[in-house]
Order: C-alpha cells, then structure tokens, then sequence
C-alpha cells in the first residue's frame, strides 16, 4: 500500500516534468521559424557547384571584387585559398545589402565577419552565399574559422563601411 | 623496485575469476584511454597559454615539429577519439558481463576487439607524431593526412564493432538462461550504447572506405569534399552520445547506490536511452547549418528533431536528480533543497560525478543554442564552441570518466584508492578550472574570437586596428587562469591513480556499485526490453532525414579535389 502511493506521487512529478520537457523544445521551435521566415534570418542554402580548377574562368570568380546590384545593393564575391581573402578588403557605404559569394581554391576554409550574422563555410567545388545589411560606418573583421593550415591564423581580411 | 613493492595478489585473484578477462580487458583499455588524456589534456594546456603570449611550442619543436596545429590534432584526437572510445570499450566490456552476470561468450573475440583497436591506434599516432596527419580530429578533405592516418582510425572504429557482436552472443545465451527476466538495466544500457554507435558509424566508416583511403593512398585522383563532410557529421554527432551515454549509465544505475539510495524509475530511463538510440543519429546536419550545398529546409527538419533530443536530456535529469533526492532524504535529509548537504559530498567519486552534471547542464543549455539554426551562426566556429565542449566531452564525459575511475581503478587493480581527499581536491579544482575556462571561452566566442586558430600568433589579434580585440585581451588570461586550475586537477588525478596503482592497499572482492531502483524492472514494459523497434525506428528516421540530402550529394558528386598538404 506504502509503495503504491509513493508511486503514485512518483508519476505526478513525472508528468509535472514532462510537461515543460515538452513545452521547451516547442517553445524554442517555435522562436526560431519566427526569426527565419518572419525576421529572415536565413542560414546558406543551396548555390551550385563550380569547379575549383576552372575558377579563374567562371563568372563572378573571374572578378573577384564589389559590384553594385541596385542602389543600395551589392555583392561582393570572394576567393578564399590558403591563406588570404581574395580581395582582402572590401569597402562599402553604409547603409548597403551586401550579397557574399564565396568559394575556396583549395582547402576548406571559414568566413565570418565579427559582429555580422555572416557565418559560412568555403568549400571547394561548392558556392555559398549570404546576405548582410551594414547601417553604421566602421571597420569589420573577416576572419577564416576553419583550420586550413599552418598559416590558417594569418588568414583575415577586412570590410570598411563608409 | 616497483616489481617488489607491488604485490601479485591481485593477479593471483585474478586466475580464479569468473571474469578475470573482462577485467583484463578493462584493465588494458582504461589504462591506454588514461595515457591518452594525459597527454592530450597537456597540449591543452599549451593551447591556451600560446592563446596568452606564451610560447612552449617552441621548446618542444624536435618532438613536435607541427607546433600549434600538431599539438592541436592530438589534443583533439586523443581526448576525443582516444581516451573516449578506449575507456567505453573497456568499460562496456566490464559492465555488461557483470550485469548479466556471466562472462562474454567469446574470449577470444574480447582480445580481438582490443588488438585490433590497438593496432589501428598505433597506425594512427604514428602519422599524427611524425607530422604527416596534422589534419586536426575533424580530418575534413582536402587536407591529406597519411593514408594510414585513415586506415588506422577505421581500425579502432571497426574493432569496436566486434564489442558489440559479443554482447548479442552474450545476450542470446543469457536470453536462452532465463526467458522471462527483463534485462539487466546497465546491460540494456549498453548494448543500447553499441547499437547506437554502430548504426552512427556507417557515415564515418563510408567516408573512409570510399572517399579517404583511396584517394590519401592515391588510388583515386581528388574526393568530394563536401560529401565527406556530410559523412562525417552522419556520425559526428551521435558520436557525442557515444560518449555521454556511458557516463549516463554510471549516473542511472551507479550514482544512486553511490550516494546511498535508489535508482527512482527504471522504465524512465529505459525510455531515455531508446530515444538517445533513435534520436541521435538523424540531427547532424546541425554541425553544418553554416555549409554550402545542402538545402536550409533539411537544416531546418535536423535543428527540429535536434531539440527533440531535449526530451531524453531533461528525463535524464529528472530521474537522476530524483534519485539523488531519494539519497539526500534516506540520509536523513530534510527539506526542499537541503537534502543536497545530506549526499555523500565527501565522497571522490561522488562529488567529481555530481560535478560533471553540474557543468553538464550548463552545456546543455548552451547546446540548445548551438543547435538553433539561425542562432548558430552567432557562435558557429567561434570560441564559443570550445567553451561549450569542454563542458560537455571535457567534463559531463572526462570528469565523469574521472570520477568512475576513483572506484573502476582500485576494482581493477585489486587495491584500495591511494586517497580520497587528493580526488575530492581534483574534483574541486576540474569544476572551478572549468567554470572560469569555459564561461570566458564562450563570452570570447560571442567577441568574435574564432575557434581552431593560433591566436598568439594571429596579426587580427596582434597587429590589426580592429578595436574589439582590446576586450578580447582582457579576457584571456582568465580563460588561462581556469586552464591552468584545470592542469593542477589532471596533476592531482594522476597522482592519485598512479600511487593507486602501486601503492594502494591490497583489497580483494571489490564489489560494482550497482543500485537498486525504486521503480524497476517489475514495471517495464516488454517494448523497453526490446532491441529490434528501435534500432528499425532510427533507420527508418536516419532514412527519412539523411535521404534525400545523400541522395543529392551522391548523385550530383565529382571526385575532383586534389589533397593538399598546407602544414
Ligand atoms: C587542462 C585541460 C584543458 C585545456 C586547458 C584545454 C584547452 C583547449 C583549448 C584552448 C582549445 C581550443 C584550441 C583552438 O580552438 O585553437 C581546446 C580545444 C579542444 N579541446 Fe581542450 N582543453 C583541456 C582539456 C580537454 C579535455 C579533457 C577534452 C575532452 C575530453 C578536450 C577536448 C577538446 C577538443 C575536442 C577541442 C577541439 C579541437 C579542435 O578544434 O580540433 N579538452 N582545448
Ligand atoms: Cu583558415
Ligand atoms: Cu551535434
């Protein structure tokens, strides 16, 4: 008798457990398609492959550098290859959409701009591609976050908002 | 000297074991994955003072020609991949016999397991120490290590396999024994554990004998990087509860006795660890939310069931916390928090184990954010991540590991542990060493410092105009300070193992602290006896979430990446 109301208070806290056990994986869920189909903060999708070896050949690669889209809007296409940026410093106006479009020549490498949601991957034979908004002038590290090498800490470049 | 001194009592038992080669076995494997952490816990310590200034590479550079990312690889390899897997192994071997209480049926398959993941870890280090595989623990194509780098770590992964096999011939026979008894909650928990890990292991094992070997031994010309990468997240996550479930089955069904009180359900945790075998596997592709060419909707259904593993986790936590209540209380406890003073605080084993929780809950909540898509990318490859699995691998799993080790070594060794205060201390300075380490990595993290980079050496760091990295100087050497109270703890664990070892009293008949439960197995029902729906529910999850994404990576692939050697 003993045992079984102890018991019966046992499943009580069970239950009283699993509820937030529940509610807090849906919670967070919930919170997170919010901000990335509402607020639109989307992580890299599907952008193509392309060749490393061709590179130099295929558009935008064979221009690496700022063009602008639309006033307002650019895209700034990027080379990485052990160990620097290709081009290693971008300048922008403030206020500007910046597209990223990014691929490796070699090794996989990493690209993120501190204080910005831009956080991807450079990987050879694939494309990848963000999207920033940069309102206030100043200067932003890009930085490689993926070992590449012995010189993999040297690998840096920079973004100047005026 | 140490010949004389050290009795052979222990052997002499030994030979009239039931067990005796499970206990060799053990033995063998905790003993390699303790040499292990040793020397990888060291480069740690290297890693984190070069972060603040201070140089010891280049002391060691004949030894260590690599430097930074050398010493980087086999502080990762040999923590992660090393120590873990050994310890498991050597544990599960243990745990599972004793469980079922019959030795496993197959002796020589135990010895097969162990030399052959001993081999394979030989053809590994070897590459790694000469400089040939500086490719860091993740390996990611194109950097090319060593073929036998690969070879070597495909070995181990497959030996492994062998454990597994064992515990289905064990089971049978025992099944045979007794066809109405349920299984015995840490065998079920550990065969759940190889089941798991072998499943998760098809991704690694693919990746090495499709796209690594032959192409490291120039069989083929290049590789596809990001099909590899795929692979290899297809294991790197369940890889993870790899590690943690054996800790968990040392919080269910040991901690409770240890504390002095009862396991409170084991239905619960029988329905945690089939949701760990089911849940674990289909979510990585949260490890590359940041990657190119895979779909952000597949990102999307992998963050989702992700958070579903928050289910089993706060279960776990629930049953284990319950269980140490029903301690504090039979202690005499009162109160609604104060039975907490009641536990057994001065306890080694205990208080390390309670410790690894603590910490563990903190990484657990940091990991809700890691795993949260988009949030991902605010911590993706950063500080951050370092400061989360230290609290997670680095403590839930080595301080754990540590922690069994202050009953596991003396049971093993026949002999008493040489001094429950120096572990108490150890265990004190692992949870203070760590809460400063890894609550600075991850504000570090959030200031953009990335993970994985010679920092002292860095020009962003040391030269640039950036004028965030003034903060970043500040705290670093707190980061420091934690790691160097961390090293003073590793210091004060090996001591006491390895005067355990020689000069502990000799004490026979040591007995596992396995618990009695509150809620056992009386109140199991059959499906949480059963293998078989499980494993056929993570494959079909696995073949839901993986599909399509393999089938596109797969379909689309080019092996067309050359290797490269950059270090
Ligand atoms: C004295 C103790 C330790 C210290 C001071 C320490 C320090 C560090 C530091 C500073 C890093 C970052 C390196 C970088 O990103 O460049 C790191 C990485 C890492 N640590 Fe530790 N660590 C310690 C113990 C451990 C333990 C016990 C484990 C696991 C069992 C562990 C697992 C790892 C792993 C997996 C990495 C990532 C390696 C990689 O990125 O390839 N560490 N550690
Ligand atoms: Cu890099
Ligand atoms: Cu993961």
């Amino acid at each position: 008798m003993m045992k079984n109301s102890s018991k019966l208070v046992g499943y009580i806290f069970e239950f009283a457990w699993i509820l937030p056990s529940v509610a807090i994986p849906v919670a967070v869920i919930t919170a997170v398609i919010i901000t990335a189909f509402a607020v639109g903060i989307r992580v890299p999708d599907i952008a193509g492959r392309i060749d490393p070896v061709a590179i130099n050949n295929v558009a935008p690669f064979n221009e690496p550098g700022v063009r602008e889209l639309a006033p307002g809007r650019y895209e700034a296409t990027l080379i990485a290859q052990t160990f620097l940026f290709t081009p290693n410093e971008i300048e922008i106006p403030a206020g500007s959409d910046v597209t990223f479009v990014l691929t490796s020549r070699d090794v996989i490498h990493g690209f993120k701009i501190v204080g910005t949601s831009v956080n991807m991957m450079a990987v050879p034979g694939q494309i990848s591609k963000m999207t920033a908004h940069f309102p206030e002038p100043g200067e932003y590290l890009i930085l490689c976050h993926e070992y590449c090498g012995s010189g993999h800490h040297v690998m840096y470049g920079k973004i100047i908002v005026k | 000297m140490a010949a004389i001194t050290r009795p052979r009592g222990a052997e002499r038992v030994l030979a009239t074991d039931r067990f005796a080669t499970e206990i060799r076995l053990a033995r063998l494997n905790i003993l390699i994955a303790f040499i292990a952490l040793a020397l990888g816990g060291l480069m740690g310590v290297l890693q984190i003072l070069q972060y603040n200034g201070i140089d010891l590479y280049r002391f060691i550079k004949p030894i260590l020609p690599g430097g930074y990312y050398q010493g980087l690889t086999l502080h990762g390899v040999l923590n992660v991949l090393v120590f873990t897997t050994f310890y498991i192994i050597g544990f599960l071997t243990l745990i599972t016999a004793k469980a079922f209480d019959k030795p496993l049926v197959h002796k020589g398959l135990g010895w097969f397991t162990f030399w052959l993941m001993l081999g394979g870890l030989l053809m590994t280090a070897l590459p790694i120490l000469l400089n040939n595989a500086t490719v860091l623990f993740t390996f990611y194509p194109p950097l090319k290590a060593d073929g036998f780098f690969y070879l070597g770590l495909t070995l181990v992964v497959v030996g492994t396999y062998f454990l597994l096999l064992n515990q289905a011939l064990t089971y049978r026979v025992w099944r045979k024994e007794n066809p109405k008894a349920k299984i015995p909650l840490p065998a079920f928990m550990a065969i759940v554990t190889m089941s798991m890990w072998v499943i998760a292991t098809i991704g690694i094992a693919a990746e090495m004998l499709f796209l690594l070997i032959p192409w490291s031994f120039g069989w083929v010309e290049g590789t596809d990087v990001l099909l590899a990468r795929t692979l290899f997240w297809f294991t790197g996550h369940p890889i993870v509860y790899f590690w943690l479930l054996p800790a968990y089955i040392s919080w269910y069904t040991m901690i409770p006795k240890q504390a002095g009180g009862k396991l409170f359900s084991e239905p619960m945790a029988r329905v945690s660890f089939v949701l760990f075998l089911v849940l674990s596997i289909p979510i990585g592709i949260h490890h590359q939310y940041t990657d190119p060419g895979i779909s952000a909707i597949w990102k999307l259904v992998h963050f989702i069931f992700t958070v579903g593993v928050f289910f089993p986790s706060l279960l776990t936590f629930f049953n284990v916390v319950a269980s140490l209540e029903h301690a504090g209380r039979s202690r005499g406890g009162k109160g609604w928090l104060a039975w907490i003073f009641a536990l057994p605080w001065k306890s080694a084993t205990f208080t390390a184990q309670v410790f690894a929780m603590i910490l563990f809950a903190f990484g657990g909540a940091g990991g809700v954010i890691n795993a949260s898509y988009n949030l991902n990318l605010v911590v993706h490859n950063t500080a951050w991540i370092s400061g989360h699995f230290h609290l997670t691998v680095g403590s839930a799993v080595a301080l754990s590991f540590m922690g069994m080790g202050y009953w596991l070594v003396p049971y093993l060794s026949g002999r008493r542990l040489f001094s429950n205060f120096l572990g108490l201390a150890a265990s004190w300075c692992w949870l203070i060493g760590m809460i400063l380490f890894s609550h600075f990595m991850h504000m570090l993290g959030l200031l953009g410092v990335p993970r994985r980079s010679m920092l002292g050496g860095a020009p962003y760091f040391n030269e640039s105009t950036y004028a965030g990295v003034a903060e970043w100087r500040l705290l670093l050497p707190v980061a420091m300070v934690g790691g160097l109270v961390m090293f003073v703890s590793a210091i004060l664990f090996y001591t006491n193992m390895v005067l355990t070892i020689t000069r502990g009293q000799p004490e026979p008949n040591q007995q596992i602290p396995f618990a009695e439960k509150i809620s056992g197995p009386e109140d199991v029902p059959a499906v949480l006896d059963r293998f078989w729906p499980w494993v056929v529910g993570a494959i079909m999850l696995i073949a839901i979430n993986y599909g399509p994404t393999l089938y596109y990576l797969i379909s689309t692939s080019r092996l067309n990446i050359p290797g490269l050697r950059p270090w």
